[in-house]
């Protein structure tokens, strides 16, 4: 072990996610909701499948986020070496336009109560925020909320990706899922490495990426480097922006403006202690899919003696060091292993991790001839899914299913394993063997899934 | 760590590039990668200092959402910034998860509003109006009342300013000047009309209790009519008073939490019920299994381990199929111990009902009563019976409403059995047993609703020359539950599709896999025996918006009452729709009715009312005879809708208001002049034809409201069912009706028809609102008011056990005042036009029978006598309305206004049938409110500020006052002889004040007012106290009914659940067909289910809401329908029918099912509607396409549940059973 940091995470339970999008509204409210940024939403939420926020932005062939491997096992930008972009910092040509955002509007508001007599009713048409004219409204935000228009345009979703076959977009064989989205405060940041004016950075105490706003000079390098497209332009300032983990609110003991209003209570934060000696070569390994377990590895047990020496001898506090101790980030990404990284395959060791959804439909089950009254059947089979698994491990584990799989199975099992508790049977212990857990083990998954209580989430 | 490290790129660039080292005071990793930073960040100032704020203030969200969630509202320099939920939820429990946060995307963008552009700062006028008004102030010497009716008495000016309303021309007044337009309006209305013609509309007090009892205070004092909403909103589920003679109360949400077994139907969690569908998705990992049904892959279908997609509106087939399934398994093939104790002590099922020969036949006639049986005692008649299964002798048990209102029965009413076994059925070895017919619905004559009739078997007693069975009996018989040796027509199993009521049956209707549904109802039912009745079913507007959503519900909800659910925490109905539970509401309600000074107040059902004076009467296609079985007597032959209202107001069912086409006040001093008592003289100018109710001739002008006050709703840009009739006949403004009217052999016998039907009946529309809607936009006097932010109020729902305050985070800006300061003003400046004009005056109420009062036992056996008709006396109170006559001081009216009335003491308040004179209350208030020097209201409380309101609502409620609580459930246990006041006396002491919901939500004490227990800490569920403390259900058997043996029932062949599809309007009425296009247009179902994007018509103006949706007016439809006319995602479309015309925006989606389209309520026509493509008018809302359609079986009243409540029994203003017609329009559009 050479050097021990800490870095904030965020874990979001998307089988509890309702798609309400409180989180965008209460965090566009408190850091976006001002001229230069009307478009930019640090916090957005996604209906899956569907295009997301910007258009396509997972597809890399496109805008070439992220980091790729070369040959030689090296880590390269792919928006290519760093003297290419060098010599593009007055043309980035990666750039998302305000199309593959949209084009933000208000309305004149005003005509409804200023109107003179006219020969109908007064109304408030759609102006256009960025030239002040009339406008049609065409694309937005979230414009495939709840799969509108899916059918026309779903097929351009990245995450289908070898999955092509088997999605159909139909009544029948509907599904969907939320995916909402921050910036990953990635522990290998492409955005950083792809600033020139190094104005982007890590804060060495919690990890959060941040944009110097007086050093950043406008070259937005660090839009076309981000996979996630998280990091946005500022047309006021002509300076870059993006998701501050709420430090304000953080260095003072709160839970970011999203956690806390996130009424799916979904959200947890906590601290993970890592080794950031690791963390390049864990963001190297050569298959894609080994991606999940090298940023696992990297990712210290804070309760081993060891890292506790080793993280005091690097000057991380001892509140931080008990904090790290009852991260539920850490136990639900790596005592559990229940939450998996956003595209692993970017290379970029995000921070913000996800719990696959359940979604199980039992007619799928009976239909196949399975009998859907046996006690293991009540909620249905993981092979049964609505929604393709494929699709899962396409998003969290760089196509790896066994991975999501194994998630998916563990979330069924504590529910069937509960379903005894909560109607005062005996527990069936076979049902924890059977994910390679203790009933324990599934009942304090339930403890800090269901019951979730503030002070637990945070 | 042995490895090498490993670098980026190569060698060359990661040397180049590690010079950006060297220019930064910060730690540069050493592979170049990242770079880190400590502390002195200059340059992120901004954000900190954006985060910074001065007071973080509690506040909510009042009215239209029924969500009550406490926020904080941050205020930076004065200026209120943003909000965020609020987390400091008492705790629930530790094996529970909380209520924190609550709040959903809507709430959280509110802050918008403050400053937004569509803020109303001033109080407007339209211009054309205050132009006539201070001209004809100035020709009438100053008199603003003789001004006010120069201009409404000329024809000219009225069609001038009338048919200006909604086309902008607004103009800035003054306060002054508006408000004494207003009061000069409602004076000259009571002087020349009535007080009754002055009426005010403001829903849902729940959720800002001193903003709604503001207006409805001083509405009631001056004699106005307050107009319901629940049921105009059809939010009202009017199954409930016909089972549990309830209005409605549901489980909070953290008891979802208890249940292991859940059924969300019709009822979308995550979206209309946002803050709480947590306690869903966790309660999945405590291995509850969840199943939804819904046409559309809803948001909530994401959760569900099953998801029923039945057709739109075919619900009740779905639910009888299941019911038939746990009859069948659970009753008949093996007796589950738990249900079959559980319906002998809770339902009517072992109770005696009476066959009535019908042909060849029999059907069910009505219950067996105490009278029946020869018994001289008091209210035979309204005392049921039942065999002891142990004696098998008759029975009259205690607890039905025959105890409930008189001497003889205190102690009485209870559900105690003592060692009585109610025998369920009569089938036995060698029972006699005969045949009865029963309608269906599901296969109607050449398409209409009618139905046909099925003939079963039941196993029956004779009781002298009577045949009797019980209700459980001809229950199986009506879901085709067969037995050994019963005769009559059953199917032949689970998978006889031809048998009504069959899983295959359904099958047919719903497109639900019969094997499915068979599953499903085994598993609910498997899982109410498993865990003691933890099988819950959430209802919401998808089931309950129906014209038959009464059917829809019985049938649903019988399938808690069978597998005894309802009454156990994390069991029985959920409904979700329209919430108002007004926890401390024997407070509101005294200050709300003005009780405390003048009683009864005057109120009416707000369905009846708008399809009265908007003349949606006129337009109707089919009469009452439409929707009665062939098994009735007739009674509706001929009968229009109209007719059956008119015959339930003059019956005394349901009230009417304006009530006579003569004014009250003059009623009452022509009574007088005649020396005759008013209910008497009333009766004879009835009987000599001189006076005649309103309904009569909705289309006489004396007859028309004429004042109407809009606060806390935008009734014209959101809940108007058939909007364009508002705006065309209630307004004279321009409407788009494209209908005809009733043709002649159709319309109503008893109701006037008059050629020419009138535009422009409201004289004066006065709103009030901090946003500008399509009620701003026709009124003629528009108000700004103060928004949730700005003022002190309380708020409770049914879905959490709270209340918690609003607090004003900064003081209303401009000239916006709080909904309380502008009717405290409009009383001063009322009551100084109106004191000199009007003075003192006798005031002739006419009120239907009440539910919860004596007068609800006064049409025994549910038989229909229709005193017009010569079948019975005109009996005031009994036989048609009770009259009862008010004293009116007109010069009083802001000083009553401002002070608790004496009532409180001398009468007590009264809710849901308990009397509480509450002396101590009062002189709590005197001190913490202070009290009125001088006048009328001389030493008695203040109630001045809105504060001073919140404190005496608390105050004098069971839920918030220990005392309170104790004393009611004291008055109980008097009349059931049962203990109950425990559920209280722990917390006899405890006085929640306003302060108190200030400084955090406070849990609400178990009290008499609600029907659920949360004594020790437990989660509310409704009807535990029922079922645990044997207190009886307000019916008339005391249990929860499956049989209703009213007359009208009977006609309409509604005594059982069935299921009746939706409104067949295309044979019925002549619309187009349903699947019915060509390539321009296609016709579908219209429904308006509730937005992810606004709470009703509020947000969706909401600039953060229009973000993150598509912007503006939209329409969700299917794919296949969408490719029938070459519509593509976002085109331009319009929906149109005989009622309206929409312009829209296409939502395509797979998600949809194919011949429906969802057009969410509520889109107002403010925001992005551009015109229609043909007239060039404006597109109108989602409620332009609707109209309402009445159930005469709504009106019903005098009748035990079946009585009139306010908000609690009354027409519903149903829309889904609509049909439009879809075309792609020009893609040009103007706005």
């Amino acid at each position: 072990m050479t050097r021990v940091m800490a870095q904030v995470g965020m874990v979001m339970n998307l089988d509890k996610c309702i798609g309400c999008h409180t989180c965008s509204v209460t965090c566009k409210q408190t850091w976006t909701n001002r001229t230069g940024v009307e478009y930019v939403w640090f916090n957005n939420v996604e209906t899956r499948p569907g295009l997301g926020y910007p258009k396509r932005h997972e597809d890399q062939e496109q805008w070439k986020g992220g980091w790729v491997r070369t040959k030689r096992g090296r880590l390269k930008l792919r928006s290519g070496g760093r003297i290419r972009r060098l010599t593009q910092i007055f043309s980035n040509p990666k750039l998302p336009s305000l199309d593959d955002y949209y084009e933000p509007w208000t309305y004149d508001y005003d005509t409804l109560i200023s109107s003179p007599a006219m020969d109908t009713t007064p109304v408030a048409r759609p102006k256009s925020m960025i030239t002040g004219k009339d406008t049609e409204i065409r694309w937005g935000a979230n414009w495939d909320d709840d799969l509108g228009g899916t059918h026309e345009r779903g097929h351009l979703d990245p995450m289908l990706k070898g999955i092509e076959d088997s999605v159909v977009f139909e009544l029948e064989k509907a599904f969907m899922f939320y995916l909402p989205r921050i910036c990953e405060h990635c522990l290998n940041p492409a955005c950083v490495a792809a600033c020139p004016s190094g104005a982007m950075y890590k804060r060495s105490e919690d990890g959060i990426v941040l944009v110097d706003q007086d050093r950043c000079r406008g070259w937005r390098m660090c839009v076309s480097g981000c996979p996630y497209k998280k990091v946005y332009f500022n047309h006021k300032t002509g300076k870059a922006e993006k998701c501050t983990f709420c430090y304000p609110r953080l260095e003072v003991g709160q839970p970011t403006v999203c956690a806390e209003t996130c009424v799916g209570r979904l959200r947890y934060i906590g601290l993970f202690l890592y080794d950031v000696d690791k963390v390049l070569a864990a963001a190297s390994v050569e298959d894609d899919k080994d991606l999940y377990e090298a940023q696992l590895d990297v990712l210290l047990d804070p309760n081993d003696p060891e890292v506790v020496a080793q993280a005091r001898r690097d000057g991380i506090a001892d509140d931080w060091i008990e904090a790290a101790q009852k991260s539920p980030v850490y136990t639900l990404a790596k005592k559990y292993r229940l939450a998996l990284p956003l595209h692993p395959e970017y290379r970029t060791m995000p921070m913000v991790w996800y719990i696959p959804p359940l979604s199980p439909v039992v007619d799928a089950l009976a239909n196949s001839g399975h009998d859907a009254e046996d006690a293991g059947n009540l909620f249905g089979a993981i092979d049964a899914l609505r929604i393709p698994i494929g699709y899962l491990a396409n998003l969290l584990t760089a196509g790896d299913v066994p991975v999501v799989d194994g998630v998916l199975k563990r979330l069924a099992a504590m529910r069937s394993y509960m379903r005894d508790i909560n109607l005062g049977r005996d527990t069936d212990e076979s049902i924890a063997e059977a994910v390679g857990l203790t009933g324990e083990d599934l009942y304090e998954m339930y403890r800090l899934l269901a019951i979730a209580k503030y002070e637990s989430r945070y | 760590m042995t490895e090498t490290p490993t670098r980026i790129d190569d060698p060359f660039v990661d040397a180049l590039i590690s010079a950006r080292s060297f220019l930064t005071r910060s730690e540069t990793s050493p592979d170049h990668r990242a770079v880190h930073y400590v502390g002195g960040r200059e340059g992120d100032v901004f954000y900190r200092d954006r985060w910074s704020h001065d007071r973080v203030v509690r506040s909510t969200h009042g009215v239209n959402c029924t969500g009550s969630c406490s926020w904080k509202v941050y205020v930076k320099d004065g200026i209120i910034t943003w909000e965020t939920q609020q987390t400091d939820y008492p705790s629930v429990g530790a094996d529970s998860p909380e209520y924190e946060p609550r709040g959903c995307p809507r709430g959280a963008a509110f802050s918008w509003y403050t400053y937004s552009p569509t803020r109303v700062r001033y109080p407007y006028i339209r211009g054309v109006l205050l132009e006539m008004y201070r001209a004809a102030k100035v020709a009438h010497g100053g008199d603003p009342v003789a001004a006010w009716a120069s201009i409404v008495d000329d024809d000219a000016k009225r069609r001038t300013y009338m048919s200006a309303r909604g086309k902008g021309g607004l103009v800035r007044a003054s306060w002054d000047e508006a408000l004494e337009m207003v009061a000069a309006a409602q004076v000259h209305t009571i002087d020349r009309w009535g007080p009754d013609r002055v009426a005010g509309f403001s829903p849902i007090p729940a959720m800002s209790m001193a903003s709604h009892a503001a207006g409805a205070r001083y509405t009631s004092l001056i004699g106005g009519t307050m107009l319901s909403f629940y049921d105009w909103y059809c939010d009202l589920p009017i199954a409930s008073p016909q089972i549990w003679g309830d209005q409605t109360d549901v489980p909070e949400s953290a008891d979802w939490w208890n249940a292991s077994y859940l059924i969300m139907w019709g009822s979308n969690i995550p979206t209309t019920r946002t803050p709480d569908a947590h306690f869903m998705t966790e309660a999945r990992y405590k291995g509850q299994k969840v199943v939804t049904v819904s046409p559309d892959y809803a948001d909530n279908t994401k959760f569900a381990d099953e998801w029923l997609p039945a057709h739109p509106g075919t619900d009740g087939a779905l639910a009888m199929a299941m019911g038939h399934v746990i009859l069948r398994e659970f009753y008949v093939q093996r007796q589950v111990p738990m249900f079959v104790d559980y319906s002998k002590r809770y339902t009517d099922l072992p109770f005696l009902v009476s066959l009535r020969a019908h042909g060849e036949s029999f059907v069910p006639d009505r219950f067996v009563n105490a009278a029946d049986l020869g018994q001289d005692v008091e209210a035979a008649e309204w005392k049921p019976v039942l065999i002891d299964a142990a004696t098998g002798e008759t029975v009259v048990p205690d607890g039905s409403i025959g105890f409930r209102h008189n001497e003889s029965g205190m102690g009485h009413w209870n559900l105690d059995l003592g060692d009585v076994d109610p025998l369920l059925t009569m089938h036995a070895d060698g029972a006699e047993t005969v045949t009865v017919d029963l309608p269906r619905f599901d296969a109607g004559e050449n398409g209409t609703e009618r139905g046909s009739v099925i003939r079963r078997g039941v196993p029956v007693r004779r009781m002298g020359d009577r045949l009797v069975t019980t209700v459980y009996d001809l229950l199986l018989a009506q879901y085709g539950v067969a037995r050994d040796g019963l005769p009559g027509t059953w199917g032949a199993g689970y998978d006889d599709a031809d048998a009504p009521y069959t899983p295959a049956w359904q099958e047919e209707i719903t497109s639900v896999p019969a094997a499915t549904v068979e599953r499903i109802a085994r598993e609910f039912a498997q899982n109410a025996e498993d865990s003691g009745g933890r099988s819950m079913i959430t209802l919401g507007a998808g089931t309950n918006h129906w014209y038959h959503s009464d059917t829809i519900y019985r049938a649903i909800i019988s399938l808690v009452l069978l597998t005894g659910c309802q009454g156990k925490n994390g069991g029985g109905w959920a409904h979700y729709v329209g919430q108002e539970k007004a926890r401390p509401f024997t407070g509101w309600a005294q200050l709300a009715f003005g009780a405390d000074w003048s009683r009864p107040p005057r109120q009416m059902a707000g369905t009846s009312f708008w399809y009265l004076h908007t003349d949606q009467w006129r337009y109707d296609a089919f009469g009452a005879d439409e929707v009665a079985t062939p098994l009735g007597t007739g009674r509706f032959t001929g009968q229009a809708m109209a007719d059956t209202l008119a015959q339930a107001v003059r019956m005394g069912w349901t009230p009417s208001y304006p009530t006579f086409d003569r004014n009250p006040i003059t009623l009452a001093a022509d009574a007088e002049a005649a020396g005759m008592s008013a209910p008497d003289y009333v009766v004879q100018e009835l009987k000599a034809d001189r006076l005649k109710f309103s309904v009569e001739d909705p289309d006489a002008p004396e007859n028309f409201p004429r004042v109407l006050t809009v606060w806390r709703a935008n009734l014209l840009g959101s809940s108007g069912k058939g909007n364009e009739y508002f705006l065309h006949h209630l307004l004279g403004a321009d409407g788009a009706i494209d209908g005809g009217q009733t043709p002649e052999g159709k319309r109503p016998k008893t109701v006037a028809w008059r050629d020419e039907a009138p535009t422009g009946k409201l004289d004066l529309l006065v709103s009030l609102d901090f946003r500008m809607t399509s009620t701003g936009l026709f009124s003629d006097v528009l108000l700004p008011a103060a928004t949730w932010y700005e003022k002190y109020d309380i708020s409770s729902t049914d879905m959490h056990p709270f209340i918690h305050a609003f607090n004003a985070a900064i003081s209303p800006p401009w000239q916006c005042r709080s909904d309380h300061d502008v009717f405290q003003k409009m009383a001063a400046v009322f009551t100084e036009l109106a004191g000199p004009r009007l003075g003192v005056v006798k005031d002739v109420v006419a009120l239907p029978q009440q539910h919860d009062t004596p007068s609800e036992i006064s049409q025994p056996g549910g038989r229909v006598l229709d005193w017009r008709a010569g079948e019975c006396e005109p009996v005031p109170g009994r036989t048609m309305p009770n009259l009862v006559v008010v004293e009116r001081d007109y010069s009083a009216i802001a000083a009553k206004m401002g002070a608790l009335g004496p009532n409180v003491e001398s009468i007590g308040t009264v809710v849901k049938g308990i009397t509480l004179r509450q002396p101590k209350s009062v002189e709590h208030l005197k001190k913490v409110n202070g009290t009125v020097v001088g006048g009328v209201a001389d030493g008695r409380p203040r109630i001045e500020t809105a504060e001073q309101v919140c404190e005496a609502i608390l105050t004098l409620s069971g839920v918030s006052n220990g005392a309170v609580a104790v004393a009611g459930f004291e008055f109980l246990e008097k009349r059931t002889g049962q203990v109950l006041a425990d559920l209280a006396r722990d917390n006899e002491g405890k006085h929640i004040t306003f302060a108190d919901t200030q400084s955090r939500p406070q849990p609400v004490i178990t009290s008499w007012e609600w029907s659920g227990s949360e004594h020790g800490g437990r989660r509310y569920s409704p009807f535990t106290i029922n079922v645990e403390r044997k207190k009886p259900w307000h019916t008339l058997t005391g249990r929860q009914h499956f049989f209703l043996d009213h007359d009208w029932m009977a006609e309409v062949g509604e005594c059982f659940p069935t299921y009746r599809p939706p409104l067949n309007l295309a044979a019925i009425a002549g619309y187009p067909t349903i699947g019915d296009h060509d390539e321009q247009q296609v016709v579908v179902r219209y429904l308006t289910p509730h937005s992810k994007w606004s709470i009703h018509s509020e947000y969706q103006d909401n600039l953060f809401m229009l973000a993150l949706s598509r912007g503006g007016p939209d329409i969700w439809m299917s794919r296949e329908d969408a490719e029938k006319i070459g519509v593509r995602d976002n085109d331009w479309i319009e929906a149109h029918n005989r009622n309206g015309i929409v312009v829209a925006r296409a939502v395509v989606s797979h998600r949809m099912p194919e011949g429906t389209v969802y057009m969410y309520h509520a889109k107002d026509r403010t925001v992005g509607v551009p015109r229609v493509e043909k007239t060039g008018k404006r597109g109108g809302i989602h409620n332009s396409l609707t109209r309402l359609l009445l159930k005469p079986t709504h009106l019903i009243g005098g009748y035990a549940q079946l009585s009139y409540g306010f908000n609690y029994y009354g027409p519903t203003g149903n829309q889904r059973d609509e049909v439009t017609t879809i075309r792609r329009r020009s893609q040009e559009v103007q706005y």
